[in-house]
């Protein structure tokens, strides 16, 4: 443990920026409005870079003790940071994609009219985001935990007047609120059993217990009630629902937030509760499968949509999906591995599409572009890289710690998982595909007549990657370089971000963090290498061969013969519609959640107990005190005599009552 | 000897003429009148117990109430005229300014 009085700069900063250009925005030029978002936002990932280029791993973990918060008898939470190997990858993921995207947000929001509120609240983001990366405790965690929620929410209902937008928001806030109420029982848990929310500390307790092999124990509930959390953090089954809604949110929001960073909070959150995981074997078989079903389902709603951002939300879902998998067998780096290589394509994926959108002149159904590659073509390669990327082409990121979870799923896990890996794998590159022949390859589907209509029914005109150009949008054309630049850097890491993970060594860079697996665990990994070598590589034929294949069919769907995929989806019939309508989640949920709590609440709680009960009761003595008033004011006459007459009545019913008392 | 129970009939029967004529009568001499014969009916059983127990205390408490009850009617009477020459009625029915 080495103290490093910079660490809690990093968070502050973007802090002050939110704040500067919240309170001052409104009358700031958009110029100064820009440099300070920019400059508090790279100043954080200045004094990240500074700070990675002085870790060492013998020093590591660095923390540092900004003040007391909580005081109560034994137990205290302190304004903690705390860096080791995990927090310094996610510390860098989020400055890094997070700064590209800040300056991507200046071209894409320039013209709208909240530009300086997007700024604050994404200056914000990157704030909470810091705080949960960085907490040296669970309830620090919590902070960053709830406040990236809240940046969340401010940003997918950022164009609030559109009535989708405010409620796509509101859900996204309800949703997570499930997965909190998980997460806050797992602290109490914590505090009542160790005392403590202090990470060193509380896995030192933890550290001396067994693994709870038979059955349910107290880390298992702790770890099931963490995942609980995290699937709702990080859009898991069944809590999955919020983040699809998410993208009525501007794109560079749909890129920081639910693609790059906030959504893999749950990953880092299991990642770094793996003290707690390694010991409950069972809530990490949860993590896997509910890691793996999310993987392929949300892949598989992926193929049908029609809306370019809906397709890499569901993606994205996928690939979180890919690294709960990765966490549940127990291979934690390789989840953090294609949680920050996910980090890059995906953001590439995003902020092209919203390059993309804001050509076509806020379109964002994919059967109006087409073609576009003439019109963009550093869109198009950028995410052509990207598509390359998160299809798992090898080479690139995507490929390496894709490859690197399907065969720890493998050899830790089971058979099972990495079939459904692998498959996923092919349904991944088959969409990403069919995106990029829907939207850049062919001739280009939507005139400027075709525009007029589809602009205003979408409602996109408002502020969605439009504008900037007053005289219309006729032919689309390629965004400007304050876009175009975080595209390129972002398809440069998308190729050489995995690189690091050749050879083991983004693994042995992390080995510190993880290295307090229970013995049993150890030994799996380090017995019978050689003779697994034949195996891995056979393995790494067939994602190879799947990523390929998906590239294949999409050619052949969607570029060679582009009249089949309809004939496909007639033959296909009713499952073709279910998978359209992804799977008739939504409607489900709203038969089974939300609308019994609708009614539960409006005829119980508001119609029965709120106006029957509460209402009724202060009413009804309302009621009851005028009616009463109403007969006694007739003794109020203003007749003095009256009075007098009522004095005399009491004074001789007092002296009936003495009387009769003493007769008796 | 008078047994007590006659004194005190006669003390209530004196008190509850004055109740009665306080409440029925308009007039506001009788009214005041009607005061000063509950008084006297109460300074009755007064000096009745006094002379029963043998006790002075009774018939001290007595002088008082007749001391209180002369100053009352010199203030009352006064405050009469003063209201009959403004309003030029005994009537306290008519007297009302006061009330809302």
């Amino acid at each position: 443990m080495t103290p490093n009085p910079y660490l809690w700069l990093i968070p502050i900063l973007p802090l002050a920026g939110a704040a500067i250009n919240g309170f001052f925005g409104r009358q700031s030029s958009k110029r100064a409005i820009t440099a300070v978002a920019l400059t508090f936002c790279g100043a954080a990932f200045a004094v990240a870079l500074f700070i990675a280029f002085r870790f060492s791993s013998e020093a590591a973990p660095y923390y540092f003790d900004l003040a007391h918060w909580l005081r109560s008898g034994d137990f205290h939470v302190d304004f903690s940071f705390y860096l080791d190997q995990l927090s310094l990858v996610m510390m860098l993921v989020v400055t890094g994609v997070g700064f590209l995207i800040h300056i991507y947000s200046v071209g894409y929001m320039w013209d709208d009219d909240g530009y300086y509120r997007f700024m604050a609240y994404m200056n914000l983001f990157m704030f909470f985001m810091l705080t949960l990366v960085l907490a040296k405790n669970y309830l620090m965690m919590f902070i960053g935990w709830e406040g990236v929620g809240l940046a969340s929410y401010l940003l997918i209902g950022f164009w609030f007047l559109k009535d989708s937008a405010a409620s796509a928001g509101k859900k996204a806030f309800i949703v997570n609120r499930i997965g909190d109420f998980g997460f806050l029982i797992a602290l109490f848990l914590m505090i009542k059993h160790f005392g403590t929310l202090d990470f060193p500390a509380l896995f030192a307790k933890i550290q001396p217990l067994g693994v709870e092999t038979a059955g349910a124990g107290l880390l298992t509930a702790i770890g099931l009630l963490l995942m609980v959390g995290a699937a709702g953090k990080s859009a898991q089954i069944p809590l999955y629902v919020w983040l699809p809604d998410a993208m009525e949110g501007p794109t560079p929001v749909s890129a920081l937030i639910h693609a790059a960073t906030m959504v893999t909070a749950g990953v880092y959150m299991v990642a770094r509760s793996h003290v707690i995981f390694e010991r409950a074997p069972s809530a990490l078989t949860v993590v896997a499968i509910i890691g793996t079903l999310t993987a392929i389902f949300a892949a598989t709603i992926g193929i049908a949509q029609t809306d370019i951002k809906k397709v890499l939300a569901y993606s994205t879902v996928s690939q979180l999906g890919y690294m709960f998998m990765a966490c549940g067998v127990g291979a934690f780096s390789a989840g953090i591995f294609h949680l920050m290589t996910h980090a890059f394509f995906k953001g590439l994926l995003f902020l092209a599409a919203g390059s993309v959108i804001h050509g076509v002149g806020g379109e964002q159904d994919m059967r109006k572009m087409g073609g576009l590659r003439r019109y963009m073509p550093i869109t198009f390669i950028t995410m052509g890289i990207g598509t390359l990327a998160i299809a798992g082409i090898p080479g690139l990121a995507g490929f390496f710690s894709k490859d690197e979870i399907l065969w720890k799923a493998y050899s830790q896990g089971s058979w099972v998982y990495w079939l459904i890996g692998v498959i996923t794998a092919f349904i991944t590159s088959f969409y990403m595909f069919r995106l990029m022949y829907m939207t850049f390859g062919g001739d280009y589907r939507g005139g400027s007549e075709h525009y007029e209509h589809s602009h205003n029914s979408h409602g996109h005109g408002h502020g969605d990657a439009h504008g900037h150009d007053a005289h219309g949008h006729g032919e689309p054309h390629e965004s400007p370089w304050v876009m175009l630049a975080p595209l390129v850097i972002l398809a440069f890491l998308s190729v050489v971000g995995g690189w690091i993970g050749i050879g083991g060594r983004f693994e042995h860079f992390l080995a510190p963090v993880f290295q307090s697996a229970p013995a049993a665990e150890l030994a799996h990994e380090t017995g019978g290498e050689g003779a697994n070598q034949f195996t891995e590589k056979l393995l790494m034929g067939v994602s190879i061969l799947a990523a390929f294949g998906g590239w294949f069919f999409a050619y052949l769907l969607y570029s060679s013969k582009p009249q089949l995929p309809a004939r496909i989806a007639r033959a296909l019939g009713g499952l073709y519609e279910a998978v359209a309508h992804k799977y008739y989640i939504d409607e489900l949920y709203a038969v089974l959640f939300v609308k019994p709590l609708i009614d539960g609440s409006t005829e119980i709680l508001w119609h029965g107990v709120d106006q029957g009960v509460i209402d009724a009761t202060v009413n009804n003595s309302a009621v009851a005190a005028r009616e009463v008033s109403d007969e006694v004011r007739h003794m109020q006459s203003g007749n003095l005599r009256s009075y007098a007459g009522w004095v005399a009545a009491g004074g001789a019913c007092v002296i009936a009552y003495m009387v009769w008392m003493g007769i008796r | 000897m008078v047994p007590l129970s006659y004194y005190l009939v006669l003390s209530g029967f004196l008190f509850v003429c004055g109740v009665l004529g306080f409440l029925i009568k308009r007039n506001i001499i009788t009214i005041f009148m009607s005061i000063e014969l509950m008084l006297n009916g109460v300074n009755l059983s007064f000096v009745a117990f006094a002379a029963q127990w043998h006790s002075l205390s009774g018939q001290i408490f007595v002088f008082f109430v007749m001391v209180v009850a002369a100053a009352e009617a010199a203030v009352g009477l006064a405050i009469i005229i003063a209201v009959y020459r403004t309003r030029e009625t005994l009537n306290v029915d008519q007297v009302n300014l006061l009330k809302l």
